[in-house]
């Protein structure tokens, strides 16, 4: 395999506190080091004025694979992912059917392979069919590669259920995967309870869905040692409740969409079907909290909560449309945005997308260490573009994002070495 | 004196507005109080024709409308019917359940259909919010839309002919406190009326209702908010009572309509709590004896069945103006 050498860039790992410009040497797929003596490289990559940064790592996407093709495969969904700057996204359990065999994670991980563009950490079913009442065969699930297990957004009401698959789960060592939501205070809903949904006429789910939720989960963490992560946090509640389990000890982590710390339910107004969410877009100063929380460290990571659709999806009342929007190519932007709104330090940003969200998957990527496997990117900063929905690499358009201008962009993705996407001429212009 | 209100400036233009031109009418915010005063105008203008014994107008002749009602309704349909009618145009109603379009065909699909048959309005009824805007963005450019109720979103013919109503008994709405009583939270009437209410700048808007059927942060509507009839009907002059729908008893939002009723239920005892010549109003159909007693109903200070009656001007008047005629004649 080739020898690479990524000349003159700004080498940025906060995993091992380095930010320098230096060159990138890349032996077989593996990072060999940094500014490398006597190293003979089979091909260049120039890079002066770029960032090199570990390859995201994105906690929560759906690919639609298998059972709803329509809206993406894993084919196209990895290829986006890539296109986003993400080396390893997380594909979430709800498939139709679930993932919830061994056979199903090797089938994941196996097209993921074939599809050559990012890799896939897959997080299994918690229960047999997501019904919320089996256990699956965790051991052998994990046996097979999965990352973690979860049940996605279908509920488990029966809490001795839930607790004995958190110990079931905390024996075998995997991490518990949960998006906090109660199905009942969920009901029916579509929209943040609040000043908006209440104009518009919307079925609301207050923030007590969320942290209703999160309350019966933490209860049980604390009673069982179980390590979760907690995805997709909405609420200003939430995450206080968050900050003080962690301060307690608790062995939890937590992520956000990066959606969510843009938008409120201010852009919901006009019926907007591309800001249907669940969770729903909250209010500004939830908002205000999730970044404060995110600079903190109490939200450890962000997400991008990919959800593509096919364009019917969202051609319909604002109620009837489906919720989530395509979010692979705008995690990275949006993050960068943080940065330059003075929310947190570019190095911070990066750990948020890489080397926090790998020691919640516990893999050894999300950094640029010797021997570490070479999923990176590089990254044009300058470079000023408009987000244009229709030239998205995923399946899904729906991005509520289309028109924004961004500042930073991919333009190398590189999988153990190996190049799963370049920026073409036509899209440096 | 009456308090004038400004000189009306051009109407912004919007989905609704165009060129200062009524081009749909989805909802009552975003109207603007020169729009609507326009409209309750030209509603009397029609009333007034209405009373002189003028049946018909040919101001909509040649022109075809749909009724397009994805819930059930015979009051609002008919009457907007019949005002199509008294218009001369030509009507046609289609009932779809909303099942129907999930079996596969969208709404749009029905759309499409519909206007391929060269419709000129579409009148529309949905049990989803936003269902009118979503058809008035996606609709041909030269169909114009009319919301007859999405959701719990908007009603504004309901809120205009409320409006229309009340001008007729009262000159001046910035003295007067209003109290829209009942299970706000599920009404698109209670939204519609609030916005009208506040555009034509009301002295005071009240809503009384148990927590459980307001809507939250409903003080941000624009109203003052009250939980029992005994201080929130004190010296009102206009009460809006709100249908109480029987299936409310299921979601846990009230313990019973008898319970209802002895909190909630608009009776002589409470009604001479609010101002002598105070006005009772009701939308329709109303449940006797669950939010409203029948002597109240059918007492001197109802002017419900008035309601029903402008509620015919309101309509013409509207339709005429979204097809740009106007009760003057010239078109």
């Amino acid at each position: 395999m080739k020898r690479l050498l990524i000349r003159g860039g700004r080498v940025i790992d906060p995993a091992n506190g380095i930010d320098c410009h230096a060159d990138l040497a890349i032996d077989n797929g593996l990072i060999l080091g940094l500014d490398p003596v006597d190293f003979k490289a089979d091909e260049i990559i120039p890079a002066e004025g770029q960032w090199i940064v570990p390859g995201l790592i994105d906690l929560a996407a759906r690919l639609r694979e298998p059972g709803e093709e329509h809206k993406g495969t894993i084919a196209s969904e990895c290829r986006a992912a890539a296109a986003g700057g993400i080396t390893t996204v997380c594909a979430q359990p709800d498939t139709l059917p679930p993932v919830d065999t061994p056979a199903d994670v090797r089938l994941l991980r196996q097209k993921a392979e074939q599809a050559g563009g990012a890799r896939i950490a897959v997080i299994a079913a918690l229960t047999q069919g997501l019904d919320g009442e089996h256990l699956t065969e965790m051991a052998a699930l994990q046996e097979a590669g999965c990352a973690g297990v979860g049940n996605a957004l279908r509920p488990i009401s029966d809490l001795l259920v839930l607790r004995r698959a958190l110990e079931y789960a905390a024996g075998l060592g995997l991490t518990v995967f949960a998006q906090p939501s109660d199905p009942s205070l969920t009901r029916g809903g579509c929209a943040h309870e609040g000043a908006v949904a209440t104009r518009l006429g919307l079925p609301g789910i207050p923030v007590a869905a969320e942290t209703a939720a999160l309350g019966q989960w933490l209860a049980l963490v604390e009673e069982t040692g179980a390590r979760v992560h907690f995805g997709r946090l909405s609420s200003a509640a939430g995450v206080r409740m968050l900050r003080r389990a962690k301060a307690d000890g608790l062995p939890v982590s937590a992520d956000v969409a990066a959606h969510q710390l843009f938008l409120s339910e201010m852009d919901i107004f006009g019926f907007n079907p591309q800001c249907h969410m669940l969770p729903p877009l909250r209010g500004e100063r939830d908002r205000d909290a999730l970044r404060e929380a995110l600079a903190e460290g109490v939200l450890g990571a962000i997400c991008s909560d990919h959800q593509p659709h096919e364009p019917d999806a969202k051609l319909a009342p604002f109620p009837s449309t489906q919720a989530g929007i395509s979010a692979l190519e705008t995690l990275l932007p949006l993050g960068l945005r943080l940065v330059e709104e003075g929310v947190m330090p570019l190095h911070d940003l990066i750990a948020r997308l890489t080397s926090v969200p790998a020691h919640i998957l516990n893999l050894n990527t999300g950094h640029l260490g010797v021997g570490a496997s070479a999923d990176l990117c590089l990254i044009d900063p300058g470079a000023e573009w408009e987000l244009d929905a229709e030239r998205l690499q995923s399946r899904g358009r729906n991005t509520p994002f289309h028109g924004w201008l961004f500042r930073g962009r991919v333009s190398l993705t590189l999988v153990g070495g190996r190049p799963v996407h370049a920026m073409t001429t036509e899209e440096h212009q | 004196m009456k308090a004038q209100a400004p000189l009306p400036g051009p109407v912004p233009n919007s989905i609704q507005i165009d060129n200062g031109r009524l081009r749909h009418l989805l909802s009552i915010e975003g109207l603007g109080r020169a729009m609507l005063e326009q409209i309750l105008d030209n509603a009397a203008s029609f009333a007034g024709l209405n009373e002189q014994g003028v049946k018909k107008v040919p101001l909509l002749r040649g022109k075809t409308v749909v009724n397009l009602f994805f819930e059930p309704s015979t009051r609002t349909r008919t009457t907007f019917e019949l005002a199509a009618k008294r218009l001369s145009a030509d009507v046609m109603s289609v009932s779809m359940s909303t099942s129907s379009t999930t079996k596969g065909e969208t709404l749009l699909d029905t759309l499409r259909n519909l206007e391929s048959m060269q419709c000129d309005m579409f009148i529309v009824r949905h049990n989803e919010a936003g269902a009118a805007h979503f058809i008035a963005r996606h609709v041909a450019p030269g169909i114009a839309v009319i919301n007859a109720g999405d959701g719990r979103h908007a009603h504004p013919t309901q809120a205009l002919l409320d409006m229309f109503t009340i001008r007729r008994h009262k000159e001046d709405l910035s003295r007067l406190r209003v109290a829209i009583v009942g299970d706000v939270l599920h009404s698109r009437v209670a939204r519609a009326d609030i916005h009208a209410l506040n555009t034509l700048a009301t002295g005071e808007v009240r809503v009384i209702a148990p927590r459980t059927l307001l809507p939250a942060e409903a003080e941000t509507l624009g109203v003052q908010i009250y939980h029992d009839m005994e201080t929130g009907l004190r010296d009102v002059d206009v009460i809006i009572m709100l249908r109480l729908q029987r299936e409310r008893m299921l979601g846990a939002f009230i313990p019973s309509e008898h319970e209802y009723f002895q909190r909630f239920g608009l009776t002589e005892a409470r009604l001479a709590l609010a101002a002598p010549d105070a006005l009772v109003m009701h939308p329709g159909p109303a449940n006797r004896g669950v939010e409203i007693d029948s002597s109240v109903a059918d007492g001197s200070h109802s002017v419900i069945l008035e309601q029903v009656t402008n509620g015919l001007a309101v309509r013409m008047a509207v339709m005429a103006m979204v097809m740009g005629a106007n009760p003057k004649g010239d078109a």
